[in-house]
């Protein structure tokens, strides 16, 4: 009778080699044990695909919530009333503010809002001094033609690509507006259509000339003419921004108009922080999210290793450590969880846009991040390795005869 | 047979905790197992015929005595230094076969075979060498699943000698098989003992099996209560 006495005693180790297919051995183990309930692994990693989904959506709208913020330039401040931005300043501050050490170029803008066919219309429409405003803004970048015929056109308008290609305008279209802070129906003609420098620059705005405005008001509500909403100030170094507007608040304390400088990221900040609860109830449900499906997935590992007690416990028998019984439940909920959140990563891209284009401009700049990315794999990481702690243990502390008896 | 000792059991206690309360479950025994030994162990339910096996085995430890196995204190190991004692020197063959459902009958031999150095080719060499000697080599790509329950008992016992070890165990090796199948395995596990000089130690409640082996030994309340030896073959 030939046997495998015939052959030399094999001795325990670990050779490169032998190590690399032992490796391999495991991962068709884990992978094997991974699908032996198709229906459970399935349903698992449909939850995590859902959970990844949805958290990686959550953290790209709170992004986009602070993009604004982010994207903004160092070398510009914004002025506005001290008592509140609903409060206009004078048109006769720019030339002050102008003579101000450290200060370039000054601009002014105006909030329009108004509405576009319907409320669910909406996007931001600004009335500014287009001479001084879009070289404030070099991210916004228009073909010099179609700036010049902006520029000749006083009832021009400049329409980002986003928002043309949300509502199909096109160069020579007219807009109207019904103007809700500014009465009356107003008529632009779109000149310019500006392209962002880089995804994150915001292209779902609307500019129009800010005289334009100005010369309708002086006839129709003259007590509001001559006022700007806000002070667009470029200045030389970023380093002074603190002392160019403690300069330019110093200069109008005590007049009718006090002013209150800030960068133009605390100006955006300002605005976030008028909706942090929202954002921190969206931040808490990302989390949320995760916590759950790691419940589930911590259920399924540990349904699974109850199932499994006795072939561990045969394992065990067999000379195999505790290290790689738990390599293998950690192997088997990893692999689960990092299969759901790859295609829960994946198919949060097109559902991104989708949301994107149903918000319309809403959110002026979304899309997923590479840091949405890393925390999608890294919830992935979390709650395969946390799934696997408890089995693992349990596995790695099994009794050899406790486990035998537990037939299933 | 030779009589060298390959396990020398002296003085060996054991007992269990149950809801505070200490049950002994063996008693002070004390015999050897020779080199080459086919030994039954038989006794009724609750006689500690199991947990000897286990101890024997290397997979429970005992409460005091010396269970030295190939010249081994296996009592005094630690928990690591036992398991990579039992993979070199152990084979199992349990009742319900205890393989790994996920695994093909090739697999499932080839397992102990990770814990060791050998080569892919290596290993699949031993492993059907292993199991032509189970007559089961046309059926090495099947799941446990796909085999009856005498054929999942052979890929076991390949499993159980392919790493050629000092000695086999067997606890209730034809407990969940028909008559026929049973037949086979005990055929199996004599040829191994008389071919190739495997020691064997089996639990049994078959009286049947236990003619199988040379020796006998009754267990009863934790206590050898009788000892037969070459009990004759079927």
């Amino acid at each position: 009778m030939p046997s495998p006495c015939d052959f030399e005693r094999p001795q325990a180790a670990g050779t490169f080699r032998g190590l690399w297919e032992t490796s391999m051995y495991f991962l068709k183990l884990i992978l094997r044990n991974a699908l032996r309930h198709k229906l459970r692994t399935g349903l698992t990693m449909l939850g995590i695909f859902v959970a990844i989904v949805a958290f990686g959506l959550l953290r790209t709208v709170v992004e986009s919530w602070f993009a604004g913020a982010e994207n903004a330039s160092s070398t510009r401040l914004i002025t506005r009333n001290a008592i509140s931005l609903v409060f206009p300043l004078p048109i006769t501050y720019a030339e002050r503010i102008r003579r101000v050490d450290g200060v370039g170029r000054v601009s002014h803008a105006n909030w329009f809002g108004g509405v576009y066919v319907s409320e669910r219309n909406f996007f931001p429409q600004f009335a500014v001094e287009a001479g001084t405003y879009f070289p404030l803004y070099p991210e916004y970048r228009i073909a010099p033609e179609n700036m010049k015929a902006f520029l000749l056109d006083r009832k021009g308008c400049v329409v980002g690509r986003k928002l043309a290609l949300q509502h199909g305008f096109k160069v020579g279209d007219v807009v109207p507006l019904r103007g809700t802070i500014f009465p009356g129906t107003w008529e632009f003609v779109v000149r310019a259509i500006y392209d962002g420098a880089d995804a994150k620059t915001d292209t779902s705005q609307f500019f129009f000339h800010w005289d334009y405005l100005n010369e309708t008001l002086k006839k129709t509500i003259p007590r509001r003419a001559n006022t700007v909403g806000v002070y667009i100030v470029g200045i030389d170094q970023p380093s002074r921004a603190a002392s160019v507007s403690s300069a330019i608040d110093q200069m109008f304390r005590n007049s009718l108009a006090e002013t209150l400088t800030e960068t133009e990221k605390a100006f955006q900040l300002g605005f976030v922080a008028m909706t942090e609860a929202i954002v921190a109830a969206i931040q808490v449900v990302s989390f949320l999210v995760i916590f759950i499906i790691m419940a589930v997935m911590a259920n399924t590992m540990a349904m699974t290793a109850r199932e499994r007690l006795s072939e561990y416990a045969t394992m065990k028998a067999l000379g195999f450590g505790p290290v790689r019984l738990m390599a293998l439940i950690f192997g088997e909920s990893l692999a689960i969880a990092f299969a759901g959140a790859a295609a829960g990563i994946a198919a949060t891209f097109p559902v991104a846009d989708w949301f994107a284009a149903k918000m319309g401009t809403l959110f002026p700049v979304f899309g997923v991040s590479r840091d949405t990315v890393i925390m999608q794999l890294a919830a992935a990481l979390l709650v395969g390795t946390v799934a696997a702690l408890f089995p693992g243990l349990r596995a790695a502390r099994l009794r050899i005869v406790d486990g035998l008896r537990n037939i299933g | 047979m030779t009589s060298t000792p390959i396990v020398q059991i002296r003085h060996l206690f054991k007992s269990y905790r149950r809801g505070g309360q200490v049950v002994p479950v063996l008693h002070d025994l004390s015999f050897d197992i020779a080199e080459g030994e086919y030994l039954a162990l038989m006794g009724p339910s609750g006689s500690g015929k199991s947990t000897l096996l286990n101890l024997i085995a290397g997979i429970d430890k005992p409460d005091s005595g010396e269970l030295r196995i190939g010249g081994e204190e296996i009592s005094r190991l630690s928990e690591s230094e036992l398991a990579d004692w039992r993979a070199t020197n152990i084979g199992f063959v349990f009742q319900f076969y205890n393989l790994m459902p996920v695994l093909s009958a090739f697999e499932n031999v080839e397992l102990p075979l990770l814990l060791t150095g050998l080569s892919r080719r290596d290993r699949r060499e031993r492993v059907q060498l292993a199991l032509e000697m189970v007559s089961l080599v046309d059926r090495m790509a099947h799941y446990p699943s796909e085999l009856s329950g005498g054929q999942q008992q052979r890929v076991a016992i390949a499993r159980a000698i392919i790493t050629d070890p000092l000695l086999i165990v067997a606890d209730e090796p034809t407990g969940d098989l028909d008559r026929v199948s049973a037949a086979e395995i005990l055929g199996l596990l004599e040829r191994l003992n008389r071919e190739l000089g495997k020691t064997i130690v089996m639990v049994t409640h078959d009286q049947r099996a236990s003619e199988r082996a040379n020796v006998i030994k009754h267990l009863d309340k934790g206590e050898l209560v009788e000892s037969g030896t070459d009990a004759v073959a079927v």
